[in-house]
């Protein structure tokens, strides 16, 4: 997989740009907006994200709101569109803007999808409106000559986002909903090891609810195939300098730190999330009150019957000791309407 | 008409009264995305601790009317990473770095400041004295004179003579002007005010605290009333001990207010999560709010609000805006 990393200083970063709303449609639950936005659509690669404020000039909401992109178009010297849930007053806020309005985006923001070299079976998964996504990236998949297969899946038919557009554009596109409305009954994950089977998979992309990328990429491991996943933390900033949506994820080094899922994200390799350890900060991580700093040449390994050292590299995820505070697992929303709740309320 | 925005940070020269806040901006390097860091007053770097620290978990943010509570809990990467990353790049962009500093005992204040007198390009230190006192029952350093005069104490002595040094204090005291007195005394070239106020939410839809650490501070244009009084008393009691004012500042209005109140500076902080080119911004802005009031001098607005002689704004009939 060649990562190409979006580094300040490296590749053109972000814009903020005054966008002039173009249209704001209702795709059953969900609305999708687009936006002129020439500066970001022009940087756009898929996975990267806007951070939109909403409320107006005056506005009480200071926190901006992420959206993973879902397309961008050269109309109007360049368009962005998102979709988004409403889910409370900001999200409110932003579904009852109409043509020619005026909202203040910032982005392309985070990380994009790495895409492969070669030419490979590219099975896409999208939750919810996690799919939202997925279909750029498609795009560019079969760009590459990748074979690309889309798993999608809702709570129900109102809520899987895309079907349409997964079928036509997929070489196959299976689709799933816990109420049995729409294809298959049941969770994506039900039949992930079935798709991963009958397409011959060599990648998973996924983006949905915390609780489904960590399922994802427990499966993945079984079949030794890598995993990218798109996380959605709850931001304040979608730049960098806020520090709220961290997440555990472990280094090369084999070190687990609080990782910005904005600028460091929102897609990482799946095996390297500590997905169990999602909302507590792991005993052992960078700076917790478990972290030794290491010494630079070990001269032996201690043989002591301690907390055996993390594994190297694309490390195994012990649950590790929960650090101090308040770390409970149970404290984590996780549904898969909750799990979603944090990106963009 | 050209406004002269240049201000100072007690002896150093600033070439306009804008800084980041602490912890706001990070080290700089995210918001150069959005605009020349060297543009803008200072950089005021997220305060730095001796080791790495991974902070709180999350969630660790909630919003709140016109403000927002966090609580990260000091997660960085320690002063090694620090002088060796940050603050090199900082310099290399031509921008002012005021680093901030905390810790958990005297003495870790104390090595700091020995390790940021090794390093040169400091144009300010801001000690963020709201941590909580591991060697006296986690008691917040700010919220007591004692205390936070030793902190200051050991780190104007360990501080090179020429780099100024401001103690960063809490509004959640009793009486702020004595942990001012108390701060000047120990050797404080100047104080930052506001820090967060502490507070707390609940998610209603869980029914439990909406952060994991349970209470945060609050930031944010819900208490700007907050800051205007504080540097108001403290500039009152002491108007030579200059201020780098700050709390819920999101126009060149609201930074004009602060510094009528006694600020000299002004450190925009959860505006930038709003408006990651909001510095910029309100260096522009509050240019055309002296222009437009005939007044040549940002610094001749500094504690202005104090003057009973006659103003050169002219009061509104019936108060209220």
């Amino acid at each position: 997989m060649t990562a190409d990393p979006a580094e300040p200083g490296g590749a053109p970063g972000p814009a903020q740009v005054k966008g002039t709303v173009l249209t704001v449609r209702r795709v059953d639950a969900y609305h999708a907006m687009t936006v002129i936005a020439p500066g970001v659509a022009a940087r756009f690669r898929p996975g990267q994200f806007v951070a939109v404020a909403v409320g107006g000039p005056e506005t009480s909401m200071l926190l901006r709101r992420a959206f993973s992109i879902h397309q961008v178009r050269p109309d109007h010297g360049g368009t962005v569109e998102f979709v988004f849930a409403v889910t409370g007053p900001g999200t409110r806020w932003l579904s009852e803007r109409r043509t020619r309005d005026t909202l203040d985006v910032a982005g392309p923001l985070g990380r994009p999808f790495p895409v492969p070299r070669d030419p490979v079976n590219a099975l896409l998964v999208g939750g919810g409106y996690g799919s939202a996504p997925l279909f750029a990236l498609g795009d560019r998949l079969r760009g590459r000559g990748c074979a690309v297969d889309y798993l999608l899946g809702a709570a129900s038919v109102d809520r899987v986002f895309g079907a349409l557009t997964a079928r036509r554009s997929g070489r196959s596109a299976v689709i799933a909903t816990e109420d049995g409305s729409l294809g298959a009954r049941g969770k994506v994950t039900d039949l992930l090891a079935q798709v991963i089977h009958e397409a011959r998979t060599d990648v998973i992309y996924a983006c949905g609810p915390m609780g489904m990328l960590r399922t994802v990429t427990a499966l993945a491991r079984r079949y030794d195939i890598p995993v990218q996943a798109l996380v959605e933390e709850s931001m304040a900033c979608g730049t960098g300098v806020c520090m709220t949506c961290v997440l555990p994820v472990v280094g090369e080094d084999g070190v687990t730190r609080m990782t910005r899922s904005c600028v460091d994200g929102p897609v990482f390799r799946g095996d390297l999330v500590r997905w169990d350890d999602v909302g507590t900060v792991p005993f052992e991580a960078l700076g917790a009150p478990g972290w030794k700093p290491r010494p630079q040449a070990k001269p032996q390994p201690q043989p002591q019957p301690q907390p055996p050292a993390r594994p190297q590299g694309g490390g195994g995820r012990q649950p590790g000791r929960r650090a101090a505070g308040r770390g409970q697992p149970g404290r984590r929303r996780s549904g898969p309407a909750a799990g979603r709740s944090g990106h963009g309320r | 008409m050209a406004v002269d925005l240049r201000s100072r940070l007690a002896h150093v020269e600033l070439p306009n009264p804008i800084l980041t806040a602490s912890g706001c901006a990070g080290a700089g390097r995210e918001l150069s995305q959005f605009f020349d860091v060297a543009k803008i007053g200072a950089v005021v770097t997220k305060s730095v601790m001796l080791a790495p620290r991974s902070g709180r978990p999350t969630p660790r943010m909630a919003e709140t009317p016109s403000g927002m509570l966090n609580s990260i809990g000091l997660q960085g990467p320690g002063i090694d990473a620090f002088l060796q990353r940050d603050l090199p790049w900082l310099l290399s962009r031509g921008a002012r770095a005021v680093v901030s500093i905390a810790g958990g005992t005297v003495d870790e204040y104390a090595e700091l400041a020995a390790r940021l007198s090794d390093a040169s390009g400091v144009t300010a230190v801001e000690v963020n004295i709201s941590c909580p006192n591991v060697e006296d029952r986690g008691q917040v350093f700010a919220c007591d004179p004692g205390a936070s005069a030793a902190v200051i104490d050991v780190v104007r002595a360990r501080v090179r003579y020429d780099i100024p040094v401001f103690a960063k204090l809490s509004p959640d005291v009793t009486d702020i002007v004595a942990i001012a007195g108390a701060c000047v005394a120990a050797g404080a070239d100047g104080l930052s005010m506001i820090n967060t106020l502490l507070g707390m939410a609940i998610d209603t839809m869980t029914l439990r605290p909406a952060l994991a650490g349970v209470t945060g501070g609050l930031s944010g244009p819900a208490i700007r009333p907050v800051a205007v009084r504080c540097i108001w008393q403290v500039h009152e009691a002491f108007p030579d001990v200059p201020i780098i004012g700050m709390g819920g500042v999101r126009t060149g209005l609201d930074a004009l207010e602060l510094m009528l109140a006694g600020a000299a500076t002004v450190s925009v902080g959860t505006a930038i999560f709003h408006d990651p080119s909001a510095c910029p911004r309100i260096v522009r802005e509050l240019e055309e709010e002296l222009a437009s009031r005939g007044i040549e001098r940002a610094t001749d607005v500094v504690g202005l609000a104090h003057d009973p002689g006659p103003l050169t704004g002219q009061r509104r009939p019936g108060g209220g805006s």
